[in-house]
């Protein structure tokens, strides 16, 4: 594995991290720094570890029985992986993304204020105006708000996309996973996403795992290529895709596997 | 035989299993209402029954019935939502829970009569409780906890892995995500499980014999105060439900239009059972709205 000498500041920095589901080692050794600020991709086959490695960021394979971390996951200078970090802290810190929109059964107004509210925000007009600002931040705004008050269930499926996202940004989260964000949605919607992730980098640092190797061309800075549960190549993207180090990433970026 | 063929005749086969299924319950609804509803009247509906004389009515038996009701949901529903929550949220596969799991269904096919006799050995005799609305409503509790925590449990199993983790993404906590997300998510099932185990509740006899009794004293339904002996409201004096009232009338009614009376109660009964059903779905639905609109 090379590394990216080119990363200045990182935000997240894993150590050695191992990590098992019972006796499965599903992870292994796993050294990376993300850097601010940029999106990094990682990539692989199905099985090769990238979600389970995108869920270890905030904790979400806690919730699964008889899984083990070792290692360290440093975020600004704490280690996540220690008992004593609240996951349910963190996770207002690291937000994520999943594959199927999996929006609420509520208004799309109350989406996204669902979780400020829970979260302590009582005040109505400072609820309206988060809603408002993160619907405009996932460039939603002008295709929703003149009904608000509709089921969330009734966008279609990029919109209902977005919402998540406009979900996901109201718990003004530092860090943003995405777990194949776009894999549900039409080209079109997947256009829009895409365009929405890259103006997100502005303001969040992104890691995103995706199957499909034009969007990590499109959109990432970095690319973290796994293969059974170990990183094989990491690097920036344009090096990564057009003069990869290793033949298994030549090869599965051409398609010849996975 | 083709294919289609056999499509077509799997088709009609459904159809005139369906066709006998409705054809059985119009039957059965019908005979109820066209012999029932005849004696329906606001006075048959209000005043006490008579013993012995003509024109009596099944007031206080129908507020029996709809105050049983409440004071049984009051405590099962509760206590049933609880323990779906924790069947399916909390609990590992443990043998213990597989052990639970199985009492639960055991539970869920004890006869009425029994659950009835259980009651008033407990609640009656040993709590000192007597024939009272409270027993009766703490042993229909009883009868209807397993099919309520079963319909709690899977309403709550119905909602999609994907909203909780939705719901842990966002920085939830367990708890919060259950009580935010998927509680309200579940509702209409639940809703659903309480207006069955409400049908069963308003129909029950058997259980009610030995716990609320066959007799309602004479109660003053302009006094209000739970704790006066003769107020409807004292959960602590006998109550003879509308369906122990058609049961006991039945039996040894010495009224001369005993029969009269017994179509009208269960026509009435009946109603009761489909105006709360309605009503129960409409709230359901409203609060689900509700809760996503406000």
């Amino acid at each position: 594995m090379n590394v990216v000498e080119s990363i200045e500041r990182s935000v997240i920095q894993t150590e050695d991290l191992q990590f098992y589901y019972n006796t499965h080692h599903a992870l292994k050794n796993i050294n990376l720094k993300f850097e601010e600020k940029k999106i990094t991709a990682l990539i692989g086959p199905s099985g090769c570890g990238k979600s389970t490695f995108l869920r270890t960021m905030n904790r979400m394979n806690d919730l699964i029985p008889g899984v083990r971390t070792e290692g360290a996951i440093w975020i600004g200078n704490e280690n996540i992986t220690e008992p004593s970090i609240d996951p349910v802290e963190l996770r207002k810190k690291v937000g994520m993304v999943f594959q199927h929109a999996s929006v609420f059964p509520f208004s799309i107004y109350e989406n996204i204020a669902y979780g400020p509210r829970t979260h302590g925000e009582r005040n109505k007009k400072v609820l309206d105006e988060i809603v408002e600002e993160n619907l405009r931040a996932a460039a939603l705004w002008d295709e929703v708000k003149d009904h608000l008050d509709h089921p969330a269930t009734g966008l279609s499926g990029g919109q209902q996309q977005r919402l998540t996202i406009a979900r996901t940004l109201a718990t003004k989260p530092e860090i943003l996973l995405m777990d194949e964000p776009t894999s549900a949605l039409d080209p079109i919607s997947t256009a829009k996403v895409e365009d929405l992730i890259r103006t997100l980098k502005e303001r969040y640092t992104i890691i995103i795992v995706t199957h499909n190797m034009q969007q990590a061309a499109r959109i990432s800075d970095f690319t973290a290529f796994f293969l059974n549960g170990e990183v094989k190549e990491y690097g920036q993207t344009a090096t990564l895709f057009t003069n990869p180090l290793f033949s298994e990433t030549k090869d599965y970026i051409a398609g010849k596997f996975g | 035989m083709s294919a289609k063929t056999k499509d077509r005749l799997a088709t009609a086969g459904l159809y005139v299993i369906v066709g006998i299924i409705i054809t059985v319950l119009a039957g059965l609804l019908g005979f109820v209402f066209v012999k029932g509803i005849p004696q329906l009247s606001w006075q048959f509906i209000t005043t006490p029954p008579q013993i012995f004389k003509e024109g009596g009515g099944v007031g206080p038996q129908l507020f029996n019935s709809f105050y049983l009701l409440v004071l049984t949901l009051m405590i099962a529903v509760p206590i049933a939502i609880g323990a779906g929550i924790y069947l399916a949220e909390y609990a590992r596969d443990h043998w213990i829970i597989r052990c639970i799991r199985v009492l639960i269904e055991v539970l869920s096919s004890l006869p009425s009569i029994v659950v009835g006799l259980f009651g008033f050995l407990f609640f009656v005799l040993y709590m000192g409780w007597g024939f009272s609305i409270l027993s009766g409503a703490f042993a229909l509790s009883l009868f209807n906890l397993p099919l309520l925590v079963r319909v709690v449990e899977q309403s709550i199993c119905n909602i999609p892995k994907s909203q909780r983790e939705a719901g842990w993404a966002l920085g939830f906590s367990k708890w919060e995500t259950i009580t935010t997300i998927i509680l309200p998510a579940a509702l209409p099932g639940i809703v659903t499980g309480v207006i069955l185990a409400s049908g069963r509740v308003f129909g029950e006899a058997a259980a009610l014999i030995y716990t609320a009794g066959m007799s309602t004293p004479i109660i003053d339904f302009t006094n209000w105060n739970p704790l006066s002996p003769t107020s409807p409201l004292n959960p602590f004096r006998p109550a003879e439900t509308l369906a122990v009232h058609i049961w006991k009338i039945n039996g040894e009614g010495i009224m001369p239009d005993a029969a009269a009376i017994s179509d009208g109660a269960a026509a009435l009964l009946i109603i009761s059972i489909l105006f709360f059903n309605f009503t129960s779905r409409f709230i359901g639905n409203w609060m689900f709205k509700k809760m996503g609109a406000n």
